[in-house]
């Protein structure tokens, strides 16, 4: 389980995060939605350690993320796995070399098992003979797929996603939610993703966590957010046409 | 002359121009693709595995880099003086030797060490922490070239009082 506690976030004299705490389930899928600007970002780097928070505290599993010590934080870093909004797939290496490399970093595997490992991650997200293309070599999905390989090639614990939707159709965009949600519950992880996609949230949201400008609005599950008595979140939901029109519906 | 100056600095602001600028933007991109914010988010030290192998590499390079075209400006001389100017092949060794200091090569080699560290540590940093998108790693690239010429006319100045 992943704890923080009143985390704030200052950056100059804008307050990003304000006091925001909350806790992330084992084995379930945590949303953190919000409109753009509102912090969610900068809230999953503060969880990860890309970004230092200004005041607050972080544990995962008992194990102090911020004030642990060097080889805490490092442990605990070893068993995060995340997808990056682009990606970020290292591009001069290749989709193998990209998947193997925590496993070259971080572990004493030797070669013949890396490349089980490796093979057995990309087939389980359902990628085939693309292992010596290149990243600009591969469409979007295929990226955020390898991207989501190279997360649980270490057995990560906790797996971070930042917006892993973006930039996809409706229908890969699927994909990639329903393979979230499968890695999810087969190996028991930890899943925090950021997003604004209104199909991830309805479909994929065990505890969903609102921000409005830097503060958290709202906390419940996919099956409480119709019911919800936030002007903002509403606002957030119902901005598109369609889901106007199922509001419309459901109210005759 | 070549020796002294035109091997090291010469050569070095030519090594900014097109080593320092390239390790800027690779590095520049990088961040701005999150590949840097990938690494640290696997506990992997992103200044220890990219930047220290590109000093490390430079520094080690740079001087059999000066070595080279010092000795390929002696080298074009020569053919120079042979066939095209009217000096005497023997006259030009003559005159290359004569009042030569083998000092001045170990200290062509001190300013060049000095020279790859600066190059490669300044581009390393601009690169580094670039903050926005592609006109920020183009800056980056431009800024880690400015920055390095001077950083070199200066080293060079301070090196030539301190050890010449």
């Amino acid at each position: 389980m992943i704890e923080f506690n009143h985390i704030s976030k200052r950056f100059k004299d804008k307050l990003v995060l304000d006091d925001i705490s909350g806790h992330f389930q084992r084995g379930k899928i945590s949303l953190v939605i919000g409109t753009s600007g509102t912090g969610k970002s900068v809230l999953l780097k503060c969880l990860v350690g890309i970004i230092q928070p200004t005041i607050g505290s972080i544990s995962f599993d008992g194990r102090d993320m911020l004030e642990g010590g060097k080889s805490t934080i490092i442990s605990i870093k070893r068993e995060i796995g995340m997808l990056f909004q682009g990606s970020a797939l290292f591009d001069s290496k290749t989709i193998e070399e990209n998947v193997k490399f925590p496993l070259d970093m971080l572990t004493e595997m030797s070669k013949s098992e890396k490349l089980d490992r490796v093979n057995f991650c990309l087939q389980r997200v359902g990628l085939k003979d693309v292992n010596h293309k290149f990243p600009n070599e591969i469409s979007g999905g295929m990226q955020k797929r390898v991207g989501i390989a190279r997360a649980i090639v270490n057995n990560s614990k906790y797996l971070f996603c930042d917006e892993p939707n973006s930039g996809l159709d409706p229908q890969t965009s699927l994909l990639i939610d329903e393979l979230i949600q499968e890695l999810t519950y087969e190996y028991n992880i930890t899943t925090v993703v950021v997003t604004h996609n209104l199909d991830s949230i309805f479909t994929m949201g065990d505890y969903i966590m609102f921000l409005s400008q830097g503060k958290k609005v709202w906390e419940g599950n996919s099956k409480e957010l119709f019911h919800a008595q936030v002007q903002a979140l509403k606002d957030f939901l119902f901005a598109s046409k369609m889901m106007q029109q199922l509001l419309i519906k459901d109210s005759h | 002359m070549v020796i002294l100056e035109l091997a090291p600095t010469v050569m070095a602001i030519i090594f900014a121009g097109k080593v320092g600028s390239n390790i800027a933007s690779q590095l520049g991109s990088m961040r701005i693709t999150e590949q840097i914010d990938a690494l640290e988010v696997m506990g992997i030290n992103p200044t220890t595995y990219l930047v220290l192998p590109k000093i490390v590499a430079s520094i080690c390079m740079y001087p059999l880099l000066v070595i080279l075209s010092g000795s390929l400006a002696i080298f074009s001389g020569y053919l120079a003086a042979k066939f095209i100017l009217p000096i005497a092949a023997e006259d030009y060794v003559y005159g290359i030797r004569y009042l030569f200091d083998p000092y001045t090569i170990r200290f062509a080699i001190y300013k060049s060490l000095a020279f790859a560290f600066l190059v490669s540590s300044i581009a390393a940093y601009k690169g580094f922490y670039v903050f926005g998108g592609a006109v920020a790693v183009g800056q980056a690239s431009t800024q880690a070239v400015t920055n390095s010429c001077i950083a070199i006319l200066a080293a060079d100045y301070v090196l030539t009082q301190l050890l010449l």
